[in-house]
């Protein structure tokens, strides 16, 4: 099989409301720095584009179509679209060039979460007979998962606020971190419930911006002679979509993905966890089998900022320029989609 | 009661959502300059095509557009059709004439509506010219531009359609 | 670069679809609109409510409808201190995962109650069914603290 590297990576600035940017204007700043990054032209220098978004973000039926624009698609490049979280577009570019079709890929993913109600807008995801007519908005189920966690005993609200403290410290070194500083685990107990169990502080923001990444064969990133981290494993599952069918304390499908992307394989520098709730984080720490030693989140992960469909591509470009910044070895990406970590996938990173 | 007996086979579901639309930083521009009854384009700085209305990019070259163009109220007939059935939802009553017009200086083609014109005798290269709403009516809308009415001027050949600079079409 | 205003403006986007049932979720809603619960058995024996179409081990078309009670036990809530516009309550309220008596897993909908403090997990609670009844989720207005015998 060939192997594939990451090669470049940008993300933006999480904003609350990018205000008057539209997301072409998002996108463009974040493939202008990754074809620099590489000393490309434009898409044309790459063999496959695939982008991830979701047009009910911003209420607009096919609003993906307009990413294009970014691109420049003249004469016609090869183009591919998930409405998921971007960390699937470079799954589906992972296959193009594993299947030869491709040697090198441009991923992006973008959204602008803040025109609507983002947690009544993701309420439509569920089904659409039994909960999305209850407007079961995505910050509620997830309170529902963390009171079950509460009850058996399997996480406290002193270790959900640890997982706070430590997002928002390790975010300081984070330039495009949304919130960051110091905080206590008292002071952040003190807070008053925003959906109890859950306190705000528990719950990642609203952030508008994007992410963009190059991945290709070792042979094309020596080529462009730039530092490069490769993907040693990849794999995505996916659960019942009703949450009521599932194992709510557990999150089975990353225990499968992350035994099939080989993280036991070796030992873990740094894992990037797409946790949007901060009990979120301490189950998928678990289910990734991740112990004392793996840094979690050295970037404040989503706690920190939360770039819907960008944000699981961005914790594999996050573990990608540790990497080869000579921070970490080996590291850990996942990224998660749908209520309550119904799809995750996981990849691991190594240095060269 | 015996309708109650029938089993539930369908349910209505509507979902509305709420949003606010921002227009972004080169629409916001167009937008603002269209209230003062100003047409305006972006000029790409690789390939010099301009865009109206702009959307801040190039889409052929995929680069940020930052120029902006002042165009005038002349235009070409790219390419039209006669609407000959009620739209749901349309205020404008058929037949009428939609057209792509490519204003002179500009690149690519945007649509708006032909009229104070035979039907039957538009066609393609055919020149035209903006009728604007009296200016105390002027939004941030595109029909502040009533519609486009025919110009006495010769034909435009297919091929330079899209390639008339701001200075007019002299054949 | 002159100063241009920020121009924005709010929508409503309707997706205003009807949608076709099919036997188990029509059987189901069917149900509601007679104020009756009915689930349907899995390939391992649990009962299911709301009714599924497919088995979720093992795929295969169920189709042993079974009823169950209006009355069940709290399996996980949450408390909304600031409803939503959307939300189906306007005073605060909670989201509740219930186990009806006669099945195996719980289903979500949402909860009244006087406040916060008088909820516990494993509390008993009931459906209060809406005043009127059409065959719809919502037939199932909430459900409420059934008062302890």
């Amino acid at each position: 099989m060939r192997d594939i590297a990451v090669v470049a990576f940008s993300q933006s600035i999480c904003v609350a409301d990018a205000g008057a940017v539209n997301e072409v204007e998002l996108i463009m700043p974040q493939l202008q720095a990754v074809y620099d990054q590489l000393g490309l032209a434009s898409a044309q220098d790459v063999d496959f584009v695939c982008s991830g978004s979701c047009d009910y973000l911003q209420g607009a039926a096919f609003a993906f179509v307009a990413g294009v624009d970014a691109l420049g698609a003249v004469p016609p490049i090869r183009e591919s679209h998930v409405e998921m979280d971007a960390a699937w577009a470079l799954y589906e570019s992972m296959l193009k060039i594993r299947m030869g079709h491709a040697d090198s890929a441009l991923i992006y993913g973008f959204s602008k979460s803040s025109p609507g109600e983002l947690p009544i807008v993701l309420s439509q995801r569920l089904d659409p007979y039994y909960l999305a007519p209850l407007w079961l908005d995505i910050v509620s189920l997830a309170a529902l998962q963390a009171r079950m966690l509460l009850d058996r005993g399997l996480v406290s609200e002193r270790e959900m606020a640890e997982v706070v403290v430590r997002s928002r410290r390790n975010a300081m070194a984070n330039p495009q971190a949304q919130l960051a500083g110091e905080v206590s685990v008292e002071a952040l107990l003190a807070e008053p419930a925003f959906v109890a169990p859950l306190r705000r502080t528990d719950c990642c923001p609203v952030s508008d911006g994007a992410a963009a990444m190059v991945i290709a064969t070792v042979e094309q990133a020596q080529a462009w002679g730039k530092p490069y981290a490769l993907i040693t494993g990849i794999d995505h599952r996916i659960e019942n979509h009703n949450p009521c069918l599932r194992d709510l304390t557990d999150s089975v499908s990353t225990r499968q993905a992350a035994e099939a992307a080989g993280v036991a394989g070796g030992a873990v520098d740094i894992a990037e966890i797409h946790a949007p709730f901060s009990h979120q984080e301490i189950l998928l720490q678990r289910a990734l089998g991740l112990g004392g030693d793996t840094v979690i989140n050295p970037s404040g992960g989503v706690l920190a900022g939360n770039l819907m469909m960008a944000s699981g591509l961005a914790r594999v470009g996050e573990v990608f320029r540790r990497i080869v910044a000579g921070e970490a070895r080996r590291g850990v990406a996942h990224a998660t989609s749908g209520p309550c970590l119904q799809h995750n996938l996981v990849a691991v990173l190594e240095g060269v | 009661m015996a309708e109650q007996k029938e089993p539930v086979t369908g349910i209505k579901s509507p979902v509305y959502l709420h949003y606010r639309f921002t227009a972004g930083k080169a629409p916001t521009r167009f937008l603002t300059r269209l209230k003062e009854g100003v047409l305006t384009g972006q000029r790409c700085p690789r390939c010099s095509n301009v865009y109206i209305p702009p959307r801040g990019s190039c889409p052929a070259c995929g680069v940020a557009t930052e120029e902006e163009v002042t165009l005038g109220n002349k235009a070409t007939v790219q390419s039209f059709t006669i609407v000959s059935i009620p739209i749901p939802g349309n205020i404008i009553e058929p037949p009428y004439v939609v057209a792509n017009l490519v204003l002179d200086g500009a690149n690519i083609a945007f649509i708006h509506l032909l009229s104070e014109c035979v039907n039957e005798e538009i066609h393609i290269g055919q020149r035209v010219q903006a009728v604007w709403k009296p200016s105390e009516e002027w939004d941030y809308a595109m029909d502040n531009i009533l519609y486009f009415k025919p110009l006495d001027e010769p034909d435009v050949p297919v091929d330079q359609i899209g390639h008339i600079p701001i200075s007019g079409w002299r054949s | 670069m002159q100063a241009t205003e920020h121009l924005s403006q709010t929508f409503e986007l309707g997706f205003t679809y009807t949608r076709s049932t099919g036997p188990v979720v029509g059987r189901f809603l069917t149900g509601l609109r007679d104020r009756r619960i009915i689930g349907n058995r899995g390939s391992d024996g649990r009962v299911l409510v709301p009714p599924v179409e497919y088995d979720p081990v093992t795929a295969a078309a169920l189709d042993e409808f079974v009823e169950v009670g209006e009355e069940g036990t709290l399996v996980s809530w949450c408390w909304v201190n600031e409803p939503r516009a959307a939300h189906p309550l306007a005073k605060p309220f909670a989201w509740a995962m219930v186990q009806l008596d006669g099945a195996d897993v719980a289903m979500i909908h949402c909860l009244e109650a006087p406040g916060e403090d008088a909820l516990a997990t494993g509390a008993r609670v009931k459906v209060s069914w809406a005043a009127e009844t059409i065959g719809f989720i919502t037939d199932i207005r909430c459900f409420t603290l059934l008062e302890e015998a």
